[in-house]
């Protein structure tokens, strides 16, 4: 399938370049532009088909639909509907607020707010990218997993004097009756969309890949797998918290672990590392805090890092 | 009538005003048309996207860019 781009990244470092092949810097610089390549059509391709099957559910559609369902079935599609909703820390409160004061249970919001920032169209096109379909495969589903259990323990768990009192003070019509797109509006949309994402994350891909192909080209295969191989029981805790810092840095972070990859790190701490980058992030905590107190924060980002560390441990011991 | 654009602070929002603007005033309405980027106002709403267009505090267009001429047909028609 990417053939002609790998012709293409021939033809332009052998040819173009005139670096010999066979050689460190050959093999690096063909990497790199056949990845770079590889990964913004892809990227261009899923954000726009993406963004079109989002413009039918909007927020509102989403909540609508949520908040007439018991708590288990709510769960599972709060957690799939998060895959298609794209999320920043900017939209943490609007949504927080829409969907517990329109009678969404808590429970069912934190499957979305888990689900929705991890797993996200440009971490699933990386993982595709650099790791193939299986291993992207493995992260939607654990994610998923994680996401709904998640919900559902801190849906039992009875929290809701944890969240500030204000929000339950004010209740709102989930049921307005607006305007849907046109066919043309939910194309621009997502052209738009689509240009907006690459804009944003391109810098970041660049360098990741950049990284990524000269550890390719000059570390040896097993540099790292005495600090981080699928033998050392700390790798997976340690990737959990080295992620928290890296938010909404996928674009960067995943082709840059997909090269310590090959040297050594265990797929299991790769996956724990993406899941703590797009899941656990401290802009988003600090927002959270003007809606509820920084013990249910803590309940929170403990049970989603425990469901995360469990996850590295699993896969490294099966993959 | 008090007709009012609502944004995140995005470029999609500082559209929708300026499009707004030209719209009412091609209707021959003479208010003018105000600018707000107090996301407390669309959760307040229980909306959750952005922009927001309001008609007398009522939001009749959310989340959406539309061409002028379907602009112009939603506003005329919650008038």
């Amino acid at each position: 399938m990417f053939y002609p781009i790998q012709l293409l990244a021939d033809w332009l470092t052998y040819t173009v370049f005139r670096i010999a092949s066979k050689t460190l810097l050959g093999d690096a610089v063909n990497f790199f532009i056949f990845d770079t390549i590889k990964i913004l059509i892809l990227l261009s391709v899923i954000i726009f088909v993406v963004s079109i099957i989002r413009s039918y559910l909007p927020p509102e559609k989403i909540r609508a639909i949520l908040s007439h369902k018991n708590k288990y079935v709510g769960n599972v599609l709060a957690s799939l509907l998060g895959i298609i909703t794209p999320f920043c820390s900017c939209s943490a409160i609007p949504l927080f607020l829409g969907f517990v004061q329109a009678g969404v249970p808590l429970g069912t919001t934190f499957s979305f707010l888990i689900a929705s920032p991890m797993i996200n169209e440009v971490a699933i096109v990386l993982l595709l990218g650099l790791f193939g379909w299986k291993i992207a495969l493995v992260y939607i589903v654990s994610g998923l997993v994680i996401a709904i259990l998640s919900g559902i323990i801190i849906g039992h768990l009875k929290v809701e004097n944890l969240v500030e009192p204000f929000v339950y003070q004010n209740s709102i019509n989930g049921n307005i009756d607006l305007p849907n797109m046109t066919r043309k509006e939910r194309i621009n949309y997502a052209l738009l969309y689509t240009k907006d994402i690459l804009k944003k994350v391109w810098p970041y891909i660049l360098v990741g890949i950049g990284l990524g192909a000269w550890i390719h080209g000059y570390l040896p295969a097993d540099f790292l797998a005495q600090y981080a191989g699928s033998g050392k029981w700390y790798a997976v805790p340690l990737a959990v918290l080295i992620g928290i810092p890296l938010y909404s840095n996928a674009a960067g972070v995943i082709p840059l672990v997909s090269a310590l990859t090959e040297k050594g790190v265990s797929m299991g701490t790769t996956l724990a590392l993406m899941m703590s980058v797009t899941a656990l992030s401290l802009p988003e905590f600090m927002i959270l805090k003007k809606v509820m107190k920084t013990r249910l924060i803590f309940i929170f980002a403990g049970i989603v890092a425990v469901g995360i560390i469990f996850t590295g441990y699993l896969f490294n011991f099966i993959l | 009538m008090k007709i009012e654009v609502i944004g995140s602070g995005c470029k999609k929002c500082k559209t929708l005003f300026e499009l707004t603007e030209v719209v009412v005033r091609e209707l021959n309405i003479h208010d003018i048309v105000l600018y707000s980027n107090d996301i407390n106002k669309i959760v307040s709403m229980g909306l959750m996207s952005s922009p927001v267009l309001t008609l007398d505090d009522r939001p009749i267009l959310v989340g959406i860019l539309p061409d002028k001429e379907r602009l112009k047909e939603i506003i005329s028609k919650n008038l």
